[in-house]
């Protein structure tokens, strides 16, 4: 195992490391964010047969692959909690489900904004979308969970074990446009494949991926900090730092 | 730890100091389950008392029409089925928990997984199977055309355990809680919507008369999944609930 990983192990240095990455992060998610925005709603051309209302697109998408990303993330850092009893894994498992929880339900939102004037409807029970709902279900669940057991670590594995439990709805989601015949329309972007629009469509899309991620990587960073400063209240280090704030 | 269950508890530790077979394992605790469940009667018979309220509130609440009861039978069944199994799963691993024998469960050097199975088998075999068994009358009383009265049999044979299965993991998470009932429908909905999805679809298929090979079969994949999976999973959230 190499050495940083241990080191992330360790609080203190989790929460230096993050305070250094920050800025850097905060600055590249509001330049992409607004690049992203002002491309895809002001100048990328409209679409042949959707017009202007296809332009949600540049919301809904990346709001869609965080809250698909976001559980892994939650899931993948549950196990490593569960499996090496790490502390701080288990607070960015904390973390990351409210945050995935909002962008799920900023995807069920937006999608149903733009099924009303494409479909007719604001919601059809079609694979991806029910789907799409479970996740927010799940996401809700572990919230629900977390909050219910006093004890924080035992919280933190219980949640793990059922994010990771939760984790077969993910491959459900991501090939439900695939196997079943949906309304939904088939994925934007694929590795192997040219995504079917122009680039001057897809180029502000894919600025706004890179840049939600980002603004995952904030918000995750910007909640561990408060959770390990929370958790480590009586550390002598969070004392210092608190003392040297104050004076 | 109250008498009527210590006897039972005594005999599976017998098995255990003795014999490490899997096997053995499985069919004592099957044993020790179905004999605790057959002394507290009343538990058995009101979740399919309840099965049987739920059905009853749709004729009521919808229409009486049988045309259209017809057409929402399939889903109705399923759905009180799942909210009747929803019902008798936190008391699965609570009385246990209670009386201090899961910390002997745990604590013994048997491998968990067989235990946990065999408690799901058995539970399922007071659930599930009962339920199974009287979906036809209610199948009767909401209208389902003869023709979907073996997809519905057999859907519910393959999917119910499949339910008590993944109600089991939500069960074990939260037998630590002094209230985990609103909890466990919270954490184990989601995951139980699958297993309705093709459910109802393999009634849907017989009522027409289409094939309902492939649902079943997905019903019965799902089902392999949870008996390879879920107690990994069922027995690990047991050993975080306990020691928490």
């Amino acid at each position: 195992m190499p050495r940083w990983f241990y080191q992330l192990a360790s609080p203190r240095w989790c929460y230096q490391i993050t305070g250094k990455l920050l800025p850097g992060f905060a600055i590249a998610s509001i330049l992409l964010i607004v690049i992203g925005t002002v491309w895809g709603l002001a100048f990328a051309p409209p679409d042949y047969q959707q017009g202007n209302s296809f332009r949600i697109i540049y919301l809904h998408v990346p709001a869609a692959y965080m809250a698909q990303s976001i559980y892994m993330t939650m899931a993948l850092a549950g196990a490593i909690g569960l499996i090496w009893k790490m502390k701080v894994a288990d607070m960015v498992a904390k973390s990351c489900a409210p945050i995935g929880a909002s962008l799920a339900v900023l995807a069920l939102a937006t999608g149903a904004i733009w099924g009303k004037p494409t479909w007719g409807s604001w919601w059809v029970w079609d694979a991806r979308l029910t789907s799409m709902l479970i996740l927010l279900f799940l996401y809700l669940g572990i919230i629900a969970l977390n909050s219910a057991i006093e004890s924080e670590s035992t919280a933190a594995q219980s949640t793990a074990v059922l994010a990771l439990v939760g984790l077969v709805n993910i491959p459900i989601i991501k090939y439900s446009v695939d196997w079943w015949n949906t309304l939904h329309q088939p994925a934007t972007f694929k590795i192997t494949a040219k995504p079917a629009m122009p680039p001057d469509m897809w180029i502000p899309l894919l600025i706004l991926v890179i840049g939600f991620y980002c603004f995952f990587a904030v918000t995750l960073m910007m909640r561990l900090r408060n959770e390990i400063i929370r958790r480590e209240r009586r550390a002598s280090w969070v004392r210092e730092l608190l003392m040297q704030q104050r004076g | 730890m109250s008498e009527t269950k210590l006897q039972p508890l005594a005999e599976l530790q017998q098995i255990e100091n003795a014999d490490y077979r899997p096997g053995k394992i499985f069919i004592a605790t099957l044993k020790r389950e179905l004999q605790l469940a057959l002394r507290r009667r009343s538990d058995l018979v009101n979740p399919l008392i309840f099965f049987l309220m739920v059905a009853t509130l749709f004729p009521l609440g919808v229409s009486p029409e049988p045309t259209i009861l017809a057409t929402l039978a399939p889903g109705v069944v399923w759905v009180a089925a799942l909210l009747s199994t929803l019902l008798a799963m936190d008391s699965m691993f609570r009385s246990d928990y209670e009386d201090g024998s899961l910390e002997q469960i745990l604590l013994s050097p048997q491998p968990l997984f067989v235990v946990v199975l065999g408690k799901v088998l058995a539970h399922w075999m007071m659930t599930g199977l009962p339920l199974t068994l009287m979906a036809p009358l209610i199948a009767v009383m909401l209208f389902l055309p003869a023709e979907g009265m073996s997809g519905l049999m057999l859907s519910l044979l393959i999917g119910t355990p499949t339910l008590s299965l993944v109600g089991a993991i939500g069960a074990a998470l939260t037998v630590g809680l002094r209230k985990g009932g609103v909890l466990i429908s919270l954490l184990v909905l989601p995951l139980y919507i699958p297993v309705l999805i093709f459910g109802t679809a393999a009634v849907e298929a017989a009522v027409t008369s289409l094939p309902l090979a492939g649902h079943l079969a997905l019903l019965g994949a799902l089902l392999a999944l949870g008996i390879a999976l879920a107690p990994i999973a069922i027995a690990a959230a047991l050993r975080i609930s306990v020691s928490g």
